[in-house]
């Protein structure tokens, strides 16, 4: 009896299906595509010895998406959504690329600037000029929700559509591509073998993880999603908690940027973070929190992120050509819209329970 | 077992959800021309067993026989085709559109492939005539009153479903007296034609008005059956809440021996509070160790005036002290740090945060009062959590279980544990005591005439006179948005009737 408790906990636990999902995507490949799992250590001619791998690259490439679902995973908990992070991160990208060589936007590239280690501004101020730009980002989408009182999906639809033109007008309309090697660490830079990216989305992880559950932003932030208005007679400013959400929402777009745009070495207003919001409300979902606003789980949100890149990753070694993907991608999403239905619940609880009541029975 | 006479017969009916069983072995039976009153507290498993008659819930055990034959009910549709019909407080039929069009919704007589007005006009009128009451089918159905719309509704379920069993499932609970009076003679009539009816209430009055036999609930289990005239109402109270007589003895005379004026104090004084198109200028004035009863009938102004003293919304005219401090930031939060609390009317929509746990729901507005980050510790969350649970005895598996799986009066009392866990001067009662069981009521009585008794103040707001005349020291009496009197509490019921109904 108690094992079966004990079973139907972990059943219960947010993280359970976005784990099962992702069990299901690697046995595929175990299968598939045994070399799937290769690991090894190559030497970087920059960062030393490192590993490389299918595994590590999905960590790696798939960083960007993770944090934008960490602060997806609040905004959807209040009962909100954010169309804009993936404008936010070109905005972001955008940023970097322009601080480092304001110039490159405006003149032809002379051999003179493109020096591999120069810049114009330190990198700590464009770090620092980075996380501002998105975290204004959100605390604008967070105005317009929480005071100008507009719906979620459209409010944020207003800089999903503006924040790709503002992109363009910080690099006045071109793609810059970025020489500034330090900058490149973010996104190519390994410590102690693993890449810098994995560090990172563990950081912030952490930092969101110990704002919501270690305060009472958590339970302030459920509660709204669950009920504004019992929540506001308990006192509770409820503006307040959404604005806070959306504009950590902007931070995370912020961060996933900044790696993003260190990644592929260049800045581009139309095409960084493109369809990064939908990936991000899929993972979202795929962690189990609920559209609608509510309970939700920072971790179970992360492996979501995880579950889509590996899917992602295994298309690709399968051979499924680039402009396949979204076709693949939309039967994964049809997969999991169905495989969290309550239809499909209340099936596997049925299997679970009569399979716990013979259990009981034998005993 | 097997009466001829009866047309519903439910027999070891079990049921449980997570945490909680339901229903454990319960028997009911109705027979044909029959008023059947089905009572007990919050929790007791009243819902859970009509649920279980309608289709709504499938039991995990039992057995539901109709006129002698045993049924599978699968679904409320199918129940009703079964001929059990179900009119609820909250009527759910359509006010924009005609009576008979409610009546004879989906199935509208056709003429030439359109509907034949006339004729449907005619068959509503004919259901209509049948309860004897004076309706013009061809008005809509918003401009009759709640009382009138609950009898469309269950003429409705006799003509057009052509029910033998109906359930009214506390019918009376938004009625005045003359309109409980006009669903009673309906509901005679019916019976004379032999249909079975379950009725239930919280109203014991009208149980034994109406009721020919009363089946008791407690806990899930059945208490037993009895015939109305073999049981007195003190002994039904009793089963009830399956407690002694000498207990509830000992309560009334608490509330005689408390009473005579101690210090006063002025804690809330209100100068000419208003808003424009909500509430006319008032004056109030509270003091400590007192429960001022506020009187009114619905939209009388009495949640507008307690929601201007919360702060939910913004005065526009007049001033607000409270302890000495004049008020110039009005909101929820400024309030609790101020000492005042609202449990609010509406439970559903402004006091449970249904998908959080007991304890979350009642640590929430205090952990809203120490702010963001001064978050009160899982120990500690744990500990106030218990501490209310056994005080107000909320009847729960355990703090962990998520609020909306807990029954009204529990869920009411849990709130009610919110607003005593921010420790308030003033607490504002805005229907604490609506749509619970009697024992949770008399407890919460209790509680108001307790905290008074502590120093502080409450401002108690019910739609029963009797309770509020119990345990106010004062009442303050609204009408049409503005207050119109004010009472010591040694007034008579008939002297507060004429100044709610304004023929002072």
């Amino acid at each position: 009896m108690k094992q079966t408790t004990f079973l139907k906990k972990i059943r219960e636990s947010q993280l359970f299906w976005p784990l099962v999902a992702w069990a299901l995507i690697l046995l595929f490949n175990a299968i598939v595509a045994p070399g799937f799992f290769k690991l090894g250590i190559i030497e970087d001619p920059v960062y030393g010895k490192r590993l490389y791998g299918n595994l590590v690259d999905i960590f790696n490439n798939g960083a960007p998406l993770m944090l934008v679902a960490i602060g997806m995973t609040l905004v959807i908990a209040t009962g909100g959504v954010d169309l804009s992070v993936g404008a936010v991160i070109a905005i972001s990208a955008a940023m970097g690329a322009v601080l480092i060589n304001p110039a490159l936007g405006n003149q032809l590239i002379t051999n003179d600037i493109l020096t591999r280690n120069a810049t114009n501004t330190p990198l700590p101020i464009i770090i620092l000029a980075d996380l501002a730009a998105g975290t204004l980002c959100g605390l604008w989408n967070g105005l317009l929700v929480s005071r100008a009182k507009i719906q979620p999906m459209v409010a944020t639809l207003i800089l999903m559509v503006a924040g790709r033109g503002i992109a363009q007008l910080i690099t006045n309309g071109q793609i810059m591509t970025i020489y500034y090697t330090p900058y490149f660490w973010f996104g190519n830079g390994y410590i102690l073998g693993l890449p810098v990216s994995i560090y990172i989305v563990t950081a912030v992880l952490l930092l969101a993880w110990l704002l919501v559950r270690k305060t009472a932003i958590g339970l302030f932030i459920e509660s709204v999603g669950i009920n504004t208005k019992s929540t506001y007679y308990s006192g509770i400013n409820e503006k307040n908690v959404k604005l806070l959400a959306y504009t950590f929402c902007g931070f995370c777009g912020a961060i996933a940027g900044l790696i993003l745009s260190s990644y592929v070495h260049s800045a581009d207003g139309n095409n960084n973070g493109l369809n990064y919001e939908l990936d991000a409300i899929l993972s979202v979902v795929m962690g189990g929190t609920l559209m609608t606003g509510g309970r939700f789980s920072l971790l179970a949100s992360v492996i979501g992120a995880v579950v889509i890149w590996t899917f992602t990753v295994t298309v690709y070694s399968l051979g499924v050509p680039a402009n396949a993907l979204l076709a693949a991608k939309a039967v994964l999403v049809l997969l999991v819209i169905l495989l969290y239905s309550d239809y499909s619940r209340r099936l596997t609880n049925r299997l679970f329970e009569r399979r716990g009541s013979q259990h009981d029975r034998a005993n | 077992m097997n009466n001829p006479n009866n047309i519903v017969e439910m027999v070891g009916i079990t049921k449980s959800f997570p945490g909680v069983v339901a229903l454990e072995d319960v028997d009911f039976s109705l027979r044909k021309g029959e008023i059947h009153a089905l009572v007990g507290e919050n929790g007791a498993g009243k819902s859970t067993l009509i649920k279980i008659l309608t289709g709504v819930e499938q039991p995990d055990r039992g057995t539901i026989a109709l006129d002698g034959k045993f049924v599978h009910v699968r679904s409320p549709q199918h129940s009703q085709e079964l001929g059990i019909s179900t009119v609820y407080q909250e009527v759910n039929l359509c006010t924009n559109i005609s009576v008979a069009e409610n009546i004879m919704l989906g199935r509208e007589p056709h003429r030439f492939g359109s509907i034949h007005w006339k004729k449907m006009n005619e068959m509503a009128q004919h259901a209509i005539d049948r309860l004897n009451i004076d309706v013009d089918v061809t008005k809509p159905l918003g401009n009759y009153s709640i009382a009138i719309q609950q009898m469309v509704a269950i003429a409705r379920a006799l003509e057009v479903l052509s029910a033998k069993v109906l359930i009214l499932d506390e019918p009376t609970s938004s009625l005045d007296i003359q309109e409980t009076n006009l669903l009673f003679d309906v509901m005679r009539r019916l019976k004379s034609e032999g249909i079975g009816i379950i009725f239930i209430t919280h109203f014991l009055d009208q149980v034994y008005q109406i009721a020919d036999r009363i089946t008791v609930l407690r806990n899930g289990k059945l208490v037993g059956s009895y015939e109305a005239s073999a049981l007195p109402r003190f002994e039904l109270v009793a089963k009830m809440l399956g407690r002694s007589l000498v207990e509830l003895d000992a309560m009334a005379k608490e509330k005689s021996q408390e009473e005579g004026g101690e210090n006063k104090q002025p804690l809330v004084e209100a100068k000419a509070l208003g808003l424009t198109g909500t509430l006319k200028p008032v004056d109030l004035q509270i003091n400590a160790s007192e429960v001022l009863g506020i009187a009114g009938l619905l939209g009388s102004g009495r949640t507008e005036m307690v929601s201007l003293i919360y702060g939910v919304t913004t005065p526009d005219t007049g001033s607000l002290v409270v302890d000495g401090k004049e008020v110039t930031k009005f909101s929820p939060l400024e309030s609790l740090k101020r000492g005042v609390a609202l449990c609010p009317e509406d439970r559903k929509a402004e006091g449970v945060v249904g998908d959080l746990t007991v304890r979350e729901n009642i640590i929430l507005a205090l952990q809203a009062r120490y702010g963001w980050f001064k978050f009160i510790s899982p120990q500690k969350q744990n500990e106030i959590a218990n501490k209310y649970i056994q005080m107000l005895g909320i009847v729960t598996p355990s703090p962990e279980q998520l609020v909306k799986n807990l029954s009204g009066g529990n869920q009411q009392k849990v709130i009610l544990a919110r607003w005593l866990a921010t420790n308030p001067k003033v607490l504002i009662l805005d229907e604490p005591t609506r749509g619970i069981d009697v024992g949770a009521k008399t407890e919460i009585q209790k509680l108001v005439i307790q905290l008074a008794e502590e120093g502080k103040s409450c401002m108690f707001i019910s739609s029963e006179l009797d309770e509020v005349m119990r345990v106010s020291d004062r009442i303050a009496v609204l009408r049409d948005r503005s207050k119109v009197a004010e009472y010591a509490n040694d007034v008579d019921e008939k002297t507060l009737i004429q100044a709610m109904a304004g023929e002072v």
